[in-house]
C-alpha cells in the first residue's frame, strides 16, 4: 500500500509538474516558436540605463582631477575646455550660482534676457548626466568610457559649474548627496496635460482654451512679425524649393521684392551629379568621415575651415603626404589649442582628401 | 476677397513665367490680356525667352500665339514621335528629373553638425496625406545607420527581476512572423514650429512645419510582445524604449498606451520597409506623441515602475514656462493645422480662383473640423475635410477661394473630436510665454501681398 501510495503521489506530482510547466509557458506559447528567453549575460550587455533612483548605476568613482584629464582628451574638442562651447553643441556649463545650489532653482531661467540655457541650468537629475555620458559619449565613440571615467567626467562638469569643490570624488556611494546639490533639481513641473496617460500630470486637461468663433471675431489683424528683407534669401532661393509647375510657384528670393528677376531659375538640384569627379568624391569622403563636423568648408568651426587649410599648404610640395598624415593622426598647436583627435579613416581615404585639399579643393 | 458658396467657374490662371519677365511686365500682361490685347504678351514672352536657354520657361506660358496655336501642341515633341524607354531601366524608380526642387532640406544655421540635426519635409509640394518615404523628415541624434536586419535583435526585460517573468529576445524574422497591423499615423517632432515661438524666423511652411510626416506603418502591437514576456502590469506602469544607434536614444512611454494596443513595434512604412533614416529595420510607433518617442533602430524595451528622466526627458524636450520652471514629460502633440498652398515663399500668379488646402492633425484623436480665414481671423468658413479622417493622422482640408488681388491674411484653425480648438499665438503665449521651444501648435498666418508673393507673418 505504501508503495502504491508513493506511486500515486509520484504520479500526482508528475501531473502537477506538467501543469505548472504548461502554465509557465502558456504566455510564451501564444505564438509558438517565436522569441526565446534572454540570457542574463545578454540583458547585462544592453541594460545599461540608470534611473533617477540610481537603479542600474554601476559601482565606481572618479575625481575632479581625473575628470579634467578625460575631458581634455575626449570632450573638449566639441564642448570647449570649460564646457562653454557654443560652436558645435549648446554649452554644458554656465548660468548657475551658489544660490541656485542652495535653492535647487536656477534663478536665471526666470530672466528672458539671459541668453541661452546650459545643460547645468536645466538638468534636474544627476542620473540623467551619468546615464547619457555612459551610453552616448564621446560623440564619435559612444560607450567607450569606463564607469570610473564617467564618474570623473561628471564630477569635473559639476566642478566647472561650481557645484562641487576641486578635491571632490564622485562615486556610487555619494550620488544621492550630490543629487541634492544640483542647481535645477527643483526646476521641473509635471502639472500639465501633455502626458498621454494618468501616471503623470493632470490627466490630460489642456492649458489653453480657445473658442471657434466664426464671424465678427475679435482680432488684431496687424502684422507684428515678419522676415526682414535682408533675410529674404537666408534659406536659399525659394524659387528652387518649389515645384516648377503648380498653382503657385516659388518666389525668386535672389532678387529684392518687386525687382526684375534673374534670367534663369529652373530646377537646381542640390544633390551632386551621379558621375562624381574626384573632387566631389573627396568631398563626400570628408562628409562621410565627419570632417565637416569640426571643419567648415570655408571657415572655422572648431578646427580651421578646409579652404583655410588648402590655402595654407597650397605651395608646399609635400602637401599631400603631410596633410594625409595629419588627417589620420590629428594634432594640435598649428591652428589653435583645441586638439584634433586621432581619426579612424583608411590611408587611402586620408590621401584622397589630402589630394583634394592640396589641389585647392577645385571641382 | 470672397469665398464662393460652391466651387465657382474656374478662375483664369495664367501660368506666367514669373521668373523670366518683370513683375510689372506680368501685371501689364494680365491687364492687357483681359483687354484682349495679345501682342504685348507675345513680345514680353519673346524678350524673356531670348534671355534664357531654358525651354522649360516656354512651357510655363500659355499664350495663344499668332500662328494660331501653341507650339507645344502644333509641333509634336520627341516623346510623341519617338520610342520611349523599356521596363526596369531602374529597379527602384525615382521621381521625374523635373521634380528635383522637391527635397527635404536643412534650415541654415539651425545646427552645427549634420549628425545631430534635422531635415524638413517639403509640405508645400505634397498632396493628400501620405509623405513619400524619401521625403519623410529626418531627426538624428547621433547620425543614421543602415543596419543589417539579420543581425538586429529586440530585447524585452524588466527594471527588476519581478517586473517581467521571462526577459525575451526576438529576431526580425520572428517579429515579422507575428500578427501585424497597418495603420496611418502622423509623426511630428516636439520642436516643430519651435523656431517661431518668439517671432517669425523662417520663410516657408517647409521650415515652419516640415518636421511633420505621415505614413502607413506596419508592425506588431507591443502589447503582444509584453504579454509573451509576462509583465507585472500592476507595478509596471512605465515602458522605456531604447535605440541601437550611438545615442541609444531612450524615452519613457506610459503603459496605458501600450495596453490600448496602439503602440507598434514597426518595420513597414508605406508598403516597404522603413528607410534607414527613419530607423530601419525597427522603430517604435507611438501615435499622437512627439517623434522623439518613436525610437528608431529599436533594440530594447524595459518595463519599470517609474519614468527614467533620460537626456531627452530632462535636458531636451522640456518646455520652459514663464515661471522659470520646465514642463517635464510633455509628450502629446495637440490639435494643429497649417495651410500648405498657398504658403510662405510662394507667388500667386494672378487674381482669380485658387484652392486653399492644408493639413490638420491632433495627437488626441481625429480632426473634427477645420475653418479657414482670409481676413486674419475676423471671419471664418468651414473647410472640406478629405476622407478618410483617421485617428492621430494627417487630414487634408481644402476650400475654394477667389483672390481679388488685395492683401489677404490666410489662416486655418483645427478642432479635434475632444472639442479642443487650435489657439492663436496670443492665447498660447498668454499661458506658455515665448521660450518653450517645444509644442508650438499656434494658428499659422500667411500674408498674401498685392504682388502675389506670400509671406510668413505673425499677428498681435
Amino acid at each position: 500500500m505504501s508503495s502504491c501510495r508513493r506511486a500515486s503521489i509520484a504520479a500526482a506530482t508528475l501531473v502537477l509538474g506538467l501543469l505548472a510547466s504548461a502554465a509557465a509557458s502558456a504566455q510564451a506559447t501564444a505564438y509558438p516558436g517565436l522569441g526565446r528567453a534572454a540570457t542574463p549575460k545578454e540583458v547585462q550587455a544592453w541594460d545599461i540605463d540608470v534611473r533617477p533612483d540610481f537603479k542600474g548605476l554601476p559601482k565606481g568613482s572618479g575625481s575632479v582631477a581625473r575628470g579634467q584629464e578625460v575631458w581634455e582628451a575626449k570632450c573638449a574638442s566639441c564642448h570647449g575646455i570649460f564646457g562653454e562651447s557654443n560652436e558645435v553643441f549648446s554649452p554644458l556649463v554656465g548660468g548657475t550660482t551658489k544660490d541656485d545650489v542652495k535653492t535647487g532653482r536656477v534663478a536665471r531661467l526666470t530672466d528672458p534676457a539671459f541668453p541661452g540655457r546650459t545643460t547645468l541650468m536645466k538638468v534636474p537629475t544627476l542620473s540623467t548626466l551619468w546615464d547619457y555620458i555612459y551610453r552616448a559619449m564621446p560623440w564619435n565613440a559612444p560607450k567607450s568610457l569606463q564607469p570610473d571615467e564617467v564618474y570623473a567626467v561628471t564630477a569635473f562638469m559639476l566642478n566647472l559649474g561650481g557645484v562641487v569643490p576641486d578635491d571632490y570624488t564622485l562615486s556610487d556611494r555619494n550620488m544621492v548627496q550630490t543629487q541634492a546639490l544640483l542647481p535645477n533639481r527643483n526646476g521641473m513641473r509635471t502639472d500639465h496635460g501633455l502626458w498621454p496617460g494618468r501616471s503623470i500630470g493632470n490627466g490630460g486637461k489642456p492649458d489653453v482654451k480657445a473658442t471657434a468663433c466664426m464671424k465678427d471675431c475679435a482680432t488684431e489683424p496687424t502684422v507684428a512679425s515678419f522676415l526682414p528683407d535682408f533675410a529674404r534669401n537666408a534659406h536659399g532661393n525659394l524659387a528652387e524649393q518649389n515645384r516648377l509647375v503648380g498653382a503657385q510657384h516659388g518666389a525668386d528670393t535672389t532678387r529684392p521684392p518687386g525687382a526684375a528677376p534673374a534670367a534663369a531659375a529652373a530646377a537646381a538640384p542640390p544633390m551632386a551629379d551621379s558621375k562624381a569627379s574626384a573632387a566631389t568624391a573627396a568631398q563626400a569622403l570628408a562628409r562621410k568621415h565627419n570632417c565637416l563636423t569640426c571643419h567648415g568648408m570655408d571657415s572655422k568651426v572648431v578646427g580651421p575651415g578646409l579652404k583655410e587649410v588648402a590655402t595654407k599648404y597650397a605651395g608646399r610640395s609635400d602637401a599631400v603626404a603631410y596633410l594625409a598624415q595629419k588627417i589620420q593622426a590629428g594634432g594640435s598647436g598649428v591652428w589653435g589649442p583645441i586638439p584634433m583627435p586621432v581619426q579612424t579613416l583608411s590611408a587611402d581615404d586620408a590621401k584622397a582628401i589630402a589630394q583634394w585639399l592640396a589641389d585647392g579643393m577645385k571641382r | 476677397m470672397t469665398f464662393p458658396a460652391s466651387p465657382s467657374p474656374p478662375g483664369r490662371l495664367l501660368k506666367a513665367p514669373e521668373n523670366f519677365i518683370s513683375r510689372d511686365g506680368v501685371r501689364t500682361v494680365f491687364s492687357q490680356a483681359k483687354a484682349g490685347r495679345r501682342d504685348f504678351m507675345r513680345s514680353a514672352f519673346a524678350a524673356a525667352v531670348a534671355g534664357t536657354a531654358s525651354t522649360a520657361a516656354l512651357s510655363q506660358a500659355n499664350p495663344v500665339p499668332a500662328e494660331g496655336g501653341d507650339p507645344h501642341i502644333l509641333n509634336l515633341p520627341a516623346h510623341t514621335t519617338g520610342l520611349g524607354q523599356g521596363v526596369a531601366t531602374d529597379g527602384y524608380g525615382a521621381p521625374s528629373k523635373f521634380e528635383k526642387n522637391v527635397q527635404r532640406r536643412q534650415s541654415p544655421g539651425l545646427t552645427q553638425t549634420t549628425q545631430s540635426s534635422v531635415s524638413f519635409a517639403p509640405l508645400q509640394s505634397l498632396f493628400g496625406i501620405v509623405t513619400p518615404n524619401g521625403l519623410h523628415f529626418e531627426r538624428h541624434h547621433q547620425g543614421w545607420w543602415d543596419i543589417d536586419p539579420s543581425k538586429h535583435r529586440l530585447m524585452i526585460n524588466g527594471s527588476d527581476e519581478q517586473m517581467v517573468k521571462r526577459p525575451m529576445v526576438f529576431t526580425m524574422d520572428e517579429l515579422m512572423r507575428m500578427p501585424s497591423v497597418s495603420r496611418f499615423h502622423f509623426i511630428e517632432c516636439g520642436a516643430n514650429t519651435g523656431m517661431e515661438w518668439g517671432n517669425v524666423a523662417v520663410p516657408t511652411c517647409q521650415y515652419s512645419h516640415g518636421m511633420l510626416s505621415c505614413s502607413e506603418f506596419t508592425g506588431v502591437p507591443l502589447k503582444l510582445l509584453l504579454d509573451m514576456a509576462g509583465v507585472d502590469l500592476k507595478r509596471g506602469r512605465f515602458v522605456l524604449a531604447e535605440g541601437a544607434d550611438g545615442s541609444s536614444m531612450t524615452r519613457t512611454i506610459p503603459m496605458e498606451m501600450v495596453e490600448s494596443g496602439e503602440v507598434l513595434v514597426a518595420y513597414g512604412q508605406n508598403g516597404e520597409m522603413l528607410r534607414p533614416e527613419n530607423g530601419y529595420p525597427l522603430r517604435l510607433v507611438v501615435p499622437g506623441v512627439q517623434g522623439v518617442s518613436w525610437v528608431k533602430y529599436l533594440r530594447r524595451i524595459e518595463v519599470g515602475d517609474m519614468p527614467w528622466a533620460t537626456k531627452d526627458e530632462a535636458i531636451h524636450y522640456i518646455d520652459l514656462m514663464p515661471d522659470g520652471r520646465h514642463r517635464q514629460y510633455s509628450s502629446i502633440q495637440e490639435c494643429k493645422s497649417v495651410i500648405t498652398t498657398p504658403s510662405g515663399g510662394q507667388v500667386l500668379l494672378d487674381k482669380g480662383f485658387y484652392q486653399v488646402t492644408g493639413l490638420a492633425w491632433s495627437g488626441r484623436g481625429k480632426v473634427k473640423r477645420v475653418d479657414v480665414s482670409a481676413d486674419g481671423g475676423r471671419s471664418w468658413k468651414p473647410a472640406q475635410l478629405q476622407g478618410p479622417v483617421m485617428d492621430k493622422c494627417l487630414t487634408r482640408f481644402s476650400l475654394p477661394w477667389v483672390w481679388d488681388g488685395k492683401p489677404a491674411l490666410l489662416q486655418s484653425r483645427a478642432v479635434d473630436d475632444t472639442g479642443y480648438v487650435q489657439p492663436t499665438y496670443r492665447q498660447l503665449r498668454a499661458v506658455r510665454g515665448t521660450r518653450s521651444i517645444y509644442h508650438n501648435h499656434s494658428i499659422q498666418t500667411w500674408l498674401v501681398q498685392d504682388s502675389g508673393e506670400v509671406k510668413n507673418v505673425q499677428l498681435s
